[in-house]
């Protein structure tokens, strides 16, 4: 385990939503291009963990980190980190599909123009992004058609093709599968799965045969605490702690 | 419940049709070329059209809207988008809803005291700026309401992107919105080209076609005033000639502005098969 490189690694991490703690001193480490997959019942805290990693609570207004989260060797935390920056290295996926109101050829290219990316090489960049979120076949023909001609599984893809077009090390996905049907969902896996040779992946999902199917490393919350982390086959086969075992067992949640 | 509802249903659409029809009636039939291609002439004789009304008319009416609708629009956008928690903007928020219901002659005489006064005597340009004023809390207030209705997701979806908010703004939320602001600004349009109030004492009117915004300048509006309140049967006829013009007009406004929205809601459909 302690073969791998560690991408982020979270220090006792506190969070609060004005004066509730919805967090209570996190600590866990990200392994470099391996799948980490939170899980645990709703409102333990997984998706308001997740949004720590690219600091998207600071859209609003009372809420407030403690500890560090340390990526590319600082501390992220601090308060001179530049978020455009970190928000570019660390991209994230949405639990509903949020394509942009303009082209699917614009979409993917929204994050590249941010960046100066321009002419032939952006086309390029495009073009194997969407491959990459296998979803160029279907759309090579239509690229100037507006992204909500698209299904929803396609617009989802969409939205992963706009992450990776960008070349980040890290993406967030906060559940994002579960507005999908079956088919949808199980190419979306498959890509998961392959992307992670290339970037390290954080998955928030509720569906525990998802978690068991795709990630190396499964994390298992409550209550705003981390309960318990290990390589998947273990927590899904063999977890220490009573209550992990309980919930995979679906015993509650 | 039904039947008094119908009954006032019917109640307020006798009136409407009633006024649109004596308009048609008395209005349509003085609609000449020689209404918009001449000046008035001189009072009592039997010759003239209202040439410099429909060209002052225009004139200020899209220097109205020059000027109140850029305000207005970054109005709204402040406040949909950077003073939503603070309480500055509840105050702000407030006072804007107190302006869209504000009389409008109230816009002139405050027109009047600021640019007539001043330059010692009427001009158009205070008139517009009386017109921009009624027409930037309209414009203000349906920016903010159309924006809100953009889901923040769209706009965290680009914030992860590593997009700086003004950004955010310009490429994704006023493009996500954009078929209602239009909206607003084409009713923003329609509700000043109909005023008379704040034309009275600031743009005045001119027997004359004028292009000078410092002076006075004619209007639809006001010499519709003046001509329905002569004793001469030509200027009645025209003034309902230009009643009918200009109520027309605004018709077509709110019609442009309907199909906008239906179209809107047509895509919005469209998404969610």
């Amino acid at each position: 385990m302690d073969a791998y490189e560690v991408e982020i690694k979270v220090k006792n991490l506190n969070f609060y939503y004005g004066k509730e703690l919805a967090l209570k001193g996190i600590n866990l480490d990200v392994f470099k291009n391996k799948v980490t997959a939170l899980i645990g019942p709703s409102g333990c805290g997984k998706t308001t963990f997740l949004r720590c990693l690219n600091r998207m609570h600071d859209l609003y207004v009372g809420t407030r980190y403690e500890g560090e989260i340390i990526f590319e060797g600082k501390n992220i935390l601090d308060k001179s980190v530049d978020l455009i920056e970190l928000r570019s290295k660390i991209g994230m996926v949405f639990q509903k599909p949020t394509p942009f109101p303009m082209s699917i050829f614009d979409n993917v290219a929204y994050g590249l123009k941010l960046k100066g990316v321009k002419g032939k090489t952006l086309k390029e960049k495009v073009e194997k992004a969407l491959k990459d979120a296998a979803l160029w076949d279907e759309v090579k023909d239509r690229l100037k058609e507006s992204a909500f001609s698209l299904s929803g599984g396609q617009q989802q893809r969409l939205c992963i093709a706009r992450a990776i077009a960008v070349e980040p090390k890290v993406i967030l996905f906060d559940e994002p599968t579960s507005a999908l049907d079956p088919i949808s969902t199980a190419k979306i896996e498959d890509l998961i799965v392959q992307l992670k040779n290339r970037v390290t992946i954080v998955i928030v999902t509720h569906n525990m045969q998802q978690a068991a199917r795709i990630s190396d490393y499964t994390a298992f919350m409550y209550l705003g605490e981390l309960v318990e982390v290990g390589p998947t086959e273990k927590i899904f086969t063999n977890p220490e702690k009573k209550l992990t075992e309980d919930y995979i067992t679906g015993r509650f949640g | 419940m039904l039947f008094v509802s119908f009954l006032g249903a019917v109640y307020g659409l006798f009136w409407l049709f009633w006024i649109l029809g004596t308009l048609f009636i008395n209005g349509f039939k003085y609609i000449n070329l020689q209404l918009f291609l001449q000046d008035s002439g001189p009072p009592g004789l039997n010759i003239g059209g209202l040439r410099q009304a429909f060209v002052g008319h225009f004139i200020i009416t899209v220097l109205a809207t020059l000027i109140g609708v850029p305000i207005g629009l970054f109005a709204g956008i402040y406040f949909a988008e950077y003073g939503r928690n603070s309480r500055f903007f509840q105050v702000l928020r407030n006072t804007t809803d107190i302006m869209v219901s504000t009389p409008s002659i109230i816009m002139g005489a405050v027109m009047y005291a600021i640019l007539v006064v001043p330059l010692r005597h009427f001009n158009a340009l205070a008139g517009s700026m009386a017109l921009a004023m009624l027409m930037i809390p309209v414009i203000s207030v349906t920016t903010y309401e159309m924006l809100k209705l953009v889901p923040f997701t769209l706009r965290e979806a680009a914030y992860a992107l590593g997009a700086y908010k003004w950004q955010i703004i310009k490429d994704i939320v006023l493009r996500a919105a954009k078929v209602g602001i239009l909206t607003g600004i084409i009713l923003g349009v329609a509700r000043i080209s109909g005023e008379t109030a704040p034309l009275l004492f600031t743009s005045f009117n001119n027997q004359y076609l004028s292009f000078d915004i410092l002076k006075p300048m004619s209007s639809l509006t006001v010499t519709i005033f003046d001509y329905a309140m002569s004793p001469y049967k030509y200027w009645h006829n025209q003034a309902w000639a230009a009643s009918f013009c200009l109520t027309f007009f605004i018709l077509i406004c709110s019609l442009i502005a309907k199909a906008l929205l239906h179209q809107k809601s047509l895509k919005l459909f469209k998404k969610k098969r």
